[in-house]
């Protein structure tokens, strides 16, 4: 039985090794396997209708962009305009170049100053030889993932904010004060900080995971080398989880085209469109609440394939350079 | 696993100890100020500027103002709802589907499963997404929060990757014994499973609770508002709380900003009290998915 897209992503912790053939079903005649397993897809059915309803249906939608898309003649009957939709695109329409730079620039940044904060934790928690510090630690640095974008931005609005504790400090000391908020020229510093404290502690799961893994002997024996804890940890530890960070950073490549939606909308008013809009807040507006379906729908299209040949793109490149990416083939 | 290695010097410790230090001030201190500032009578604010790191007299009366049957009351039972229908729902169909996937070579397993798999490459997007739960005349309707993000194809391959670790013997013992399908699902394969349901659920129902954009886009009906929509307009845009004072009469009105962060704090309640349980299952529920080998 070919087993390409059998591979399940992991044995959990201490498995028990593949699954036993005994749990597969052997092949038998088309129609005798139906009746055998008809209960078993009976079962799925319900999944399956949701997966095709919510993914596959909205993906034939994509069509309207290749349409003149009036809601009250429907998808079917509007007109074909072949790649008219997609001329902003081309022709470089002014709002759309702006919200694709300024996604360029905010993901170029996540992926220079916010990805390697969850490595640096990691490393620091990793060496710490306390299990207890180190739970107690993680608890705390995991909690706020786990909060929604409305509840970290209300909460750094309320430290940072014009009216929020910092400035109110400030102004007690006769200090000056400091505009955060609403502030085109804060607004990349302030997103990327809020992303990083929502989410760099959770990051440093995966990447705790990978360095459990290191083996000891490597230590034990570059220290009776001769190396210092830093060449160590240039030699021995980085190079350990090179596997897991080159898989990150191909996932995080797939998304340079997607970010933050949910923070941003929630900024966006007091900031304005110009340092804030980003491609999904730029179909959002322009379709969804502007009626342009047509034009909405054909960058989210090519947005939706550019991450897609992005991760397959990097994926081939680590291949290349000998990692085994998101995928082995 | 620092093994042989050298303990490091003082210094390095020191950095190490500040450098932890300062990361957990940075997400405690905000709490505190929010509680705080939930709790705190009109004089302390008032005197504070607005926001209050310790109540000198914590009192209720934030709460008491919002949970009175206002708007937040209502928001709040429309989260709960949501969340625990959709939790419910979200966990049969993955868990089923998971369960029909983890059997080999039976019909037609190929095949849904490269369908399920094909999702986590390509998303619809906004737009197509937006045109399908319309035409299906889910807007302003509670299920257009539900539906659309009820089964995530990663949830259905992590939960299938735990029931393919059930030894095959066992489920071809119980067939022999002349169980069903749905009696192998629930009589073995669900019992051997609590770990990877209990996380898939935890997740699921966090996710379900802080839905917010989903909200945005399919429901215009202010008295349908789950709380994030309400907590969005009441705290980040600063819209002014109109608070139904009937019932607290003869205090004092709380402060805007109690009220404010008193939102906030019942918007975290519900992680709050399942964040203990989500702590001894998610790292090992995100690896298995997630670490490769």
């Amino acid at each position: 039985m070919a087993t390409e897209v059998e591979t399940p992503p992991a044995a959990p912790a201490g498995g028990a090794g593949p699954p036993r053939a005994s749990a597969s079903r052997p092949r038998a005649s088309r129609w005798a396997r139906f009746g055998r397993d008809r209960f078993l897809l009976l079962l799925g059915l319900p999944g399956l209708l949701v997966v095709l309803l919510f993914n596959y249906v909205p993906l034939l939608g994509n069509v309207i962009a290749f349409k003149d898309y009036q809601p009250y003649i429907g998808i079917y009957d509007s007109p074909w305009v072949g790649f008219r939709n997609f001329d902003v695109i081309i022709n470089g329409d002014p709002a759309f170049v702006n919200a694709l730079t300024n996604t360029l620039v905010i993901s170029f940044v996540q992926i220079v100053v916010v990805f390697p904060v969850p490595i640096a934790l990691a490393l620091v928690l990793n060496s710490l030889l306390s299990e207890r510090v180190k739970r107690v630690v993680q608890s705390i640095l995991y909690l706020p993932h786990f909060m929604s974008w409305v509840v970290v931005v209300a909460i750094f609005q309320h430290m940072l904010g014009n009216a929020g504790l910092l400035n109110n400090f400030l102004r007690a000391h006769d200090w000056a004060t400091v505009s955060i908020f609403g502030n085109p020229d804060m607004f990349l510093t302030l997103i990327t900080s809020q992303v990083i404290w929502k989410d760099a502690g959770w990051g440093t799961i995966i990447f705790l995971a990978a360095l459990s893994r290191v083996d000891v002997e490597l230590y034990e024996a570059s220290a009776v080398d001769g190396a210092s804890r830093l060449r160590q940890l240039w030699h021995v530890t980085l190079p350990s989880i090179r596997g897991v960070i080159v898989l990150l950073l191909i996932l995080k490549l797939g998304d340079v085209l997607t970010v933050g939606f949910e923070q941003i909308i929630l900024q966006q008013q007091q900031v304005g469109a110009d340092a804030s809009e980003v491609l999904d807040t730029y179909v959002y507006f322009n379709g969804v609440i502007g009626g342009n379906w047509g034009v909405s729908a054909a960058v989210g299209l090519v947005k939706g394939l550019v991450g897609v040949v992005l991760v397959l793109g990097a994926n081939k490149v680590a291949h290349l350079l000998g990692e085994r990416g998101v995928y082995s083939k | 696993m620092v093994g042989g290695a050298p303990r490091p010097g003082l210094p390095v410790r020191g950095l190490k100890g500040i450098v932890l230090l300062i990361a957990c001030a940075l997400v405690i201190l905000p709490f505190l100020a929010v509680v705080s500032t939930s709790l705190a009578d009109q004089q302390q604010v008032t005197e504070s500027g607005g926001y209050v790191l310790w109540p000198d007299r914590p009192n209720l009366d934030s709460y008491r103002a919002i949970l009175s049957g206002g708007v937040v009351t209502r928001a709040l039972t429309v989260s709960v709802g949501i969340t625990v229908v959709g939790t419910l729902l979200s966990l049969t169909c993955v868990t089923l589907l998971a369960y029909s996937l983890s059997r080999p070579g039976s019909f037609l397993h190929k095949p849904v499963l490269l369908t399920v798999l094909f999702t986590l490459f390509f998303t619809p997007g906004m737009i197509p997404t937006y045109l399908t739960v319309r035409q299906l005349g889910l807007l302003d309707s509670y299920w257009s929060l539900i539906l659309p993000t009820m089964v995530g194809a990663f949830q259905v391959i992590i939960m299938r990757a735990f029931f393919q670790e059930i030894p095959g013997e066992l489920i071809d013992a119980a067939r022999i014994d002349g169980a069903n399908e749905l009696q192998i699902l629930t009589r073995i394969v669900l019992p051997l499973s609590k770990a990877v349901i209990a996380v898939i659920g935890l997740f699921n129902a966090v996710a379900y609770w802080n839905a917010f954009f989903n909200a945005v886009l399919y429901i215009n009906d202010t008295e349908k508002w789950p709380l994030q929509l309400v907590l969005r307009t009441y705290v980040v845009d600063n819209a002014a709380l109109g608070v139904d004072t009937a019932d607290i009469a003869g205090t004092v009105m709380p402060p805007a900003q109690s009220l404010q962060m008193a939102i906030l704090v019942i918007s975290l309640v519900p992680i709050a009290l399942v964040y203990p349980f989500l702590q001894r299952h998610f790292a090992k529920g995100m690896l298995i998915g997630a670490v490769k080998g």
